[in-house]
């Protein structure tokens, strides 16, 4: 049985996909066989950053549609045999995703996949309700600013009460909070809400900080997921986050702000 | 030929009355003044708009009748109507009200009936005596944003209730983490309810109506340990110490 992941957030543009993207690479490189679904019906954009837009000939809304067999759509990835996308449809609008037929195509991917990342879409619509509907764990990737914690806590207002685990009144998702693109040195210019500050109004476990990093964009156009990016402290923060997902003990990172030569020399 | 009766295995029942008991907001009116009436609606329920739209109601005119005050049916149900309310009974009317109801469709409820009307007389039987048993409701998640819950007793919650979210009890409402969202208690008219938070930073609080946004809260004990009870129609909020 494969663990279900959403990513999710209700703002958009938060690095909903920059995480997807990533989070399925490290557990894949870790040996775990994982499967990563753009559920943004009508944009695409997973695709391109796991850089594999060329190869895509059926999407996720065809396997609904019974058009493609689910291993004719998946497409393995071009650095890592244990991952494969699953990629939205750019010609078809939302409706076209159903409950039932998402359910199906996740309970097929369950049976050999350990992992199953559901990259969702901006908004609390249809596209992002059956993102995060059958779910076991959700990382809610969160800015540090007012309205994207907010938009986060409406999210986690959804997964507690609108998922199928709620109504099925089992146990309920494992909520994770994923801090991006924190920028240390804006928070103490009050320009940004700091790791405390998010934390206390959302009370949530922190599963780990992304700071803000032009390696990103990099990786992003490059097609190759930042965390294959060791050097870049955004790819080595995903990989912290991978682990402790996985649940190494981790100390966190880039919270404080980076010292300056100048500081580091002198003990600033 | 196949009948349509053969298309019905054993003859299995499409219907069946079943009797079940709901919780419905009685709308209880002291004032004949439809003016009035209507304003006063329009207040009570931009408190909870989300929480009154298309909410079922029965509205009660006992005391008005008491009072020689025979309301015109028909205009109230207008009034109520255009509040977003859906009236779904009558209680306490006289004759004339109760056949202009029924006009429009809407039942009788007989005040003898329904468990929370009047003290209880002395020669009830026994088994009347028994209060309408209210439970307590008990959260242990965090309220988030968007979040409604509606509590027909009193209603504990051991965390937090985020900014956006709603929380309403007829009775006494506690919060045992950060209160940052709208609490209202008693919001079945109990004056006597009230409100318990550990750390206060609500958007709203309210007593049987009587509420305070917190613009009206500046300085008073935010983010402390209160209880907010209503004193002469006032809502005081004041420190746990
Ligand atoms: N840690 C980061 N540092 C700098 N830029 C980032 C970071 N994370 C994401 N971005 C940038 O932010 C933009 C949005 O990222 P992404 O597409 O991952 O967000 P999203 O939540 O999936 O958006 P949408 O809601 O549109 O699906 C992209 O341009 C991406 O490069
Ligand atoms: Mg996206």
């Amino acid at each position: 049985m494969a663990r279900i992941i959403v990513v999710t957030s209700g703002k958009g543009g938060v690095g909903k996909t920059t995480t997807s993207a990533a989070i399925a690479m490290g557990l894949a490189k870790r040996g775990h066989k994982t499967a990563v679904i753009d559920f943004d019906v009508g944009l695409r954009n997973l695709d391109l950053i796991m850089g594999c837009e060329r190869r895509v000939v059926y999407d996720f809304i065809n396997v609904i549609n019974g058009e493609a067999s689910l291993n004719q759509a998946l497409i393995r990835d071009k650095h890592c045999d244990q991952l494969y996308i699953l990629p939205a449809s750019q010609t078809r609008d939302k409706d076209a995703l159903t409950q039932e037929g998402v359910g199906k195509v996740l309970e097929e991917l369950s049976k050999d996949f350990q992992y199953v990342v559901c990259d969702s879409p901006a908004g609390i619509e249809r596209g992002a309700h059956l993102a995060m509907y059958f779910a076991d764990d959700a990382f809610v990737v969160t800015n540090p600013e007012v309205s994207s914690v907010r938009d986060s806590d409406r999210m986690l207002g959804l997964l507690s009460s609108k998922s199928r685990r709620a109504e099925r009144n089992e146990e309920p998702i494992k909520e994770y909070l994923l801090l991006s693109r924190y920028a240390p040195d804006r928070v103490k210019l009050g320009d940004m809400l700091s790791v405390d500050d998010v934390q206390d109004i959302l009370s949530l476990h922190l599963l780990g900080v992304i700071p803000e990093s032009k390696s990103v964009l990099t990786a992003s156009n490059s097609g190759v997921p930042v965390i294959l990016d060791e050097k870049s402290d955004a790819g080595q923060a995903y990989g912290d986050i991978v682990a402790r997902y996985l649940g190494e003990d981790r100390p966190h990172r880039f919270i404080d702000e980076k010292k300056g030569l100048f500081a580091k020399l002198f003990g600033g | 030929m196949p009948t349509d009766a053969q298309n019905t295995p054993h003859h299995a029942p499409a219907l069946e009355f079943k009797s079940s008991t709901f919780s419905v907001p009685v709308l209880v009116l002291s004032s004949d003044d439809f003016v009035t009436i209507g304003q006063q609606l329009q207040k009570k329920i931009q408190l909870a708009p989300d929480f009154f739209k298309n909410s079922p109601v029965v509205f009660d005119v006992q005391w008005l009748n008491k009072h020689n005050l025979a309301i015109d049916i028909t205009t109230l149900v207008a009034i109520i109507h255009k509040a977003g309310l859906l009236p779904i009974g009558i209680r306490g009317g006289n004759d004339l009200q109760n056949k202009q109801a029924l006009a429009l469709r809407i039942p009788i409820y007989s005040i003898h009936n329904s468990l929370s009307a009047e003290p209880k007389k002395a020669e009830a039987a026994p088994q009347a005596v028994a209060a309408p048993n209210t439970p307590t409701t008990l959260i242990n998640h965090p309220v988030r944003s968007g979040q409604r819950l509606y509590a027909d007793g009193d209603l504990i919650i051991l965390a937090q209730v985020s900014a956006g979210a709603e929380i309403m009890a007829e009775g006494n409402i506690h919060v045992y983490g950060s209160l940052r969202g709208r609490a209202l208690a008693g919001v079945q008219g109990d004056t006597s309810a009230r409100i318990f938070c550990f750390d206060l930073g609500a958007e709203l609080l309210s007593i049987a109506g009587n509420y305070k946004i917190s613009e009206d809260m500046r300085g008073v004990a935010r983010n402390k340990p209160v209880q907010v009870y209503l004193q002469e129609h006032a809502l005081i909020i004041k420190e746990l110490t």
